[in-house]
């Protein structure tokens, strides 16, 4: 895979330590990409770095850090960019954490947590990139998202509204692009087999595996065409479902 | 989060027992730690891909540590052929990115779809055993972590927690990564060479013959027709081809989409497809280019082949024997089989070498292997497998813990009987499995 004269792409992956992330940057590191890592722990970025190293990536930094926690998100997507050389073909922003639903109905500081995470730094960085990619006039911006931002529901509503703001924020930003060539996509994902979801019993049709879902990824950042998808496609007709089911209907239910 | 087990269901490949474990999953090194100290005193086992058959990587009432998330290479030399990597990197996937520099494992097993520590702990042989030993012999360091919370770094020089770690099936700790020394490959191909043989006497003189002039033989061996047709087979010898470059067809996968009722297998079908495959291998070319995933690894190209033997599974029974009895046992293995119309559709026979391993309990002596597949058909299966263990005991054999899921603890004891103090020694105490708690009950 190569970007615009056949040079190797430069992905700037933001969490990439999740199970999603690793499976993505595997793809692109067979492909001899160059790639930039962030995410928390300094010693696992490390240890991922090196085996992408083998598995053929060309150039991999590490970026350790706390995401959520970064206030000058633009100066540091600068120095991203430029420890990559430049020219970026992708920025994958991909951090988020599920929360714990009950405890932020009566505590504010995980309220607070969710928001900040999946939604306020997120933001930050989406603007960031998409400075980055409408300067270079090339590029996606792509964000994960989630079905949960569909309809708010009462067992993931705090989580699901971070998602929906992070959605309507990257279709903005994707109208904002249009005229500069530059892309953004956001990626509503239904269940994938992950950390995230490890505590989940699983089985059953619904459950993507995080290679097929990287695959995918991998397509959307390099021939973007809606600024918002349903990761699997069958996602669609289930939400639009879901966003019908009459209030009266949807009250009686645990969901 | 408080419990970092969660319930999971693990069968191993035979799919006889079909239980749930609280299973924990690490993706990073620095989670198994965590784990081995919330495991509220049950026992421990780490487990790959679940390759092997029996019942030595259940652990029932006990936890499991899956080690597949494990995946990650930790360098890779391509000028020395030296391979650090994570415990639960498949050798699939490693052999997909060392094969083009042209390296290989210096021996392999006949499935590719097994964790390097699986392959450690059960110190798997492979057609080359004559020349190359186990997988063990090309360990060169090892992580062992310890229910003391201790991490070790181990070599051959490290004595006996090295060597039980080695064949020690789990039972010393958590291998959390190894460093093989891989063999140069000239391609990424073999010549092969098929050629049927009447009798067991006359696999033995090939094999004797073959052992220095070809470094993979191997024989498959109708065990299912009696009479005169009794002990034929076919005979595989082969080298790596020079030349011919490291490029990989494309694959043609298939898969056993569902379990075949029981009742398809029966000793007319057996039968019927030995005398065919026997047929088809002897109308095929003698000596053909072979790719080593269709040489090493033909049943990986079934995905879920094991599904073959219906809802009861299967039991598969792997034994040696030593030179001196060899010639005799084995026949009458294949006799009592025969006679039991429980025969298998492949059996495989080998000869083993003399190098010997470093690990303690590691199952390959010099002399013949034979490994069969049995459908399970409750005790008149488990009869006929205690009949054959009656001729390995004779003959001064014993049987493989990674095939295993029912040989009692006396024919354990025999077996292993030299090197069990020693191994007992360095088990960690917090570690265990099903097989463990019968053979050393």
């Amino acid at each position: 895979m190569t970007g615009p004269n056949d040079r190797p792409q430069r992905i700037l992956i933001l969490g990439a330590l999740s199970t999603i992330a690793e499976a993505l940057a595997r793809q692109y590191a067979a492909a001899g990409a160059h790639l930039l890592l962030a995410g928390r722990q300094a010693d696992r970025l490390e240890q991922v770095a090196a085996d992408l190293r083998v598995r053929g990536a060309g150039t991999v930094v590490t970026w350790a850090g706390d995401l959520a926690a970064e206030k000058d998100a633009n100066g540091a997507m600068a120095r991203m960019s430029g420890s990559l050389g430049g020219h970026i073909d992708g920025v994958v922003v991909i951090y988020g954490l599920l929360g714990d639903q009950g405890a932020a109905e009566t505590d504010s500081a995980e309220l607070d947590r969710i928001i900040d995470v999946n939604f306020a730094s997120a933001a930050r960085w989406c603007m960031a990139a998409a400075g980055v990619l409408e300067r270079q006039r090339h590029g996606t911006l792509l964000a994960i998202s989630s079905v949960a931002g569909d309809r708010g529901r009462q067992s993931n509503y705090a989580y699901g509204a971070a998602k929906a703001g992070l959605t309507v924020l990257v279709q903005g930003i994707a109208h904002r692009l249009a005229p500069s060539g530059a892309k953004a996509v956001a990626v509503k994902l239904g269940f994938v087999d992950s950390a995230m979801t490890a505590h989940i019993k699983k089985g059953g049709p619904l459950w993507a595996k995080p290679d097929a879902i990287a695959t995918s990824l991998r397509k959307l950042i390099e021939r973007p065409s809606k600024p918002l998808v349903y990761l699997p496609s069958f996602w669609r007709p289930i939400m639009t479902v879901i966003c019908n089911v009459p209030t009266f209907v949807f009250h009686k239910t645990k969901l | 989060m408080t419990d970092r087990f969660y319930p999971s269901a693990f069968t191993s490949w035979g799919r006889i027992h079909r239980k749930t474990y609280p299973a924990g999953h690490p993706r990073y090194r620095d989670e198994i730690e965590p784990l081995l100290s919330t495991r509220n005193a049950r026992a421990m086992l780490a487990v790959g891909l679940g390759r092997s058959y029996g019942d030595s990587v259940l652990n029932d009432g006990g936890c499991l540590i899956n080690m597949t998330a494990l995946d990650r290479i930790i360098s890779f030399d391509p000028e020395t052929g030296v391979l650090r990597a994570e415990a639960g990197l498949s050798l699939d996937a490693a052999l997909a990115m060392i094969v083009p520099h042209g390296w290989y494992f210096a021996t392999t097993p006949g499935t590719r779809y097994v964790t390097l520590g699986g392959a450690i702990a059960n110190d798997v042989h492979g057609k080359n055993h004559h020349s190359a030993g186990t997988f063990g012999c090309s360990v060169r360091r090892l992580g062992l972590l310890r229910s003391d919370g201790l991490e070790h770094d181990l070599g051959p020089e490290s004595g006996d927690l090295f060597a039980a770690t080695i064949a020690g099936l789990g039972l010393t700790g958590v291998i959390t990564w190894a460093e093989v020394g891989l063999v140069r490959i000239p391609s990424a191909f073999l010549e092969v060479e098929r050629i049927p043989f009447g009798n067991t006497a006359d696999f033995f003189q090939l094999a004797a013959e073959a052992a220095s002039t070809h470094e993979h033989t191997v024989a498959w061996i109708d065990c299912a027709n009696g009479g005169r047709s009794l002990g034929r087979g076919i005979f595989q010898r082969g080298n790596w081809l020079a030349g011919v470059g490291f490029s990989t067809p494309p694959a043609r996968n298939r898969s056993m989409p569902v379990e075949l009722p029981s009742a398809a297998l029966n000793a007319l079908s057996v039968r019927a497809f030995n005398t065919f495959y026997f047929r088809l291998q002897k109308a095929g070319p003698p000596v053909a280019r072979e790719h080593f995933s269709t040489f090493f690894y033909p049943l990986d190209a079934i995905a879920n082949w094991n599904r073959l033997y219906g809802r009861r599974g299967f039991y598969q029974y792997q034994c040696v024997v030593p030179p001196a009895a060899a010639e005799q046992a084995v026949p009458e293995l294949i006799k009592q089989i025969a006679r039991a119309g429980a025969g298998s559709f492949l059996a495989v026979l080998k000869t083993l070498g003399e190098r010997p391993s470093p690990g303690l309990l590691s199952f390959p002596l010099p002399g013949a292997t034979l490994a069969l597949d049995f459908p399970n058909r409750g005790a008149s299966t488990v009869d006929l497998l205690a009949r054959l263990d009656s001729v390995v005991l004779e003959a001064g054999g014993r049987l493989y813990p990674a095939k295993d899921g029912r040989m009692s603890a006396l024919m354990f004891r025999a077996g292993y009987a030299a090197v069990l103090p020693a191994f007992v020694a360095q088990v960690d105490p917090a570690f265990s499995s099903d097989f463990w708690r019968r053979v050393a009950a």
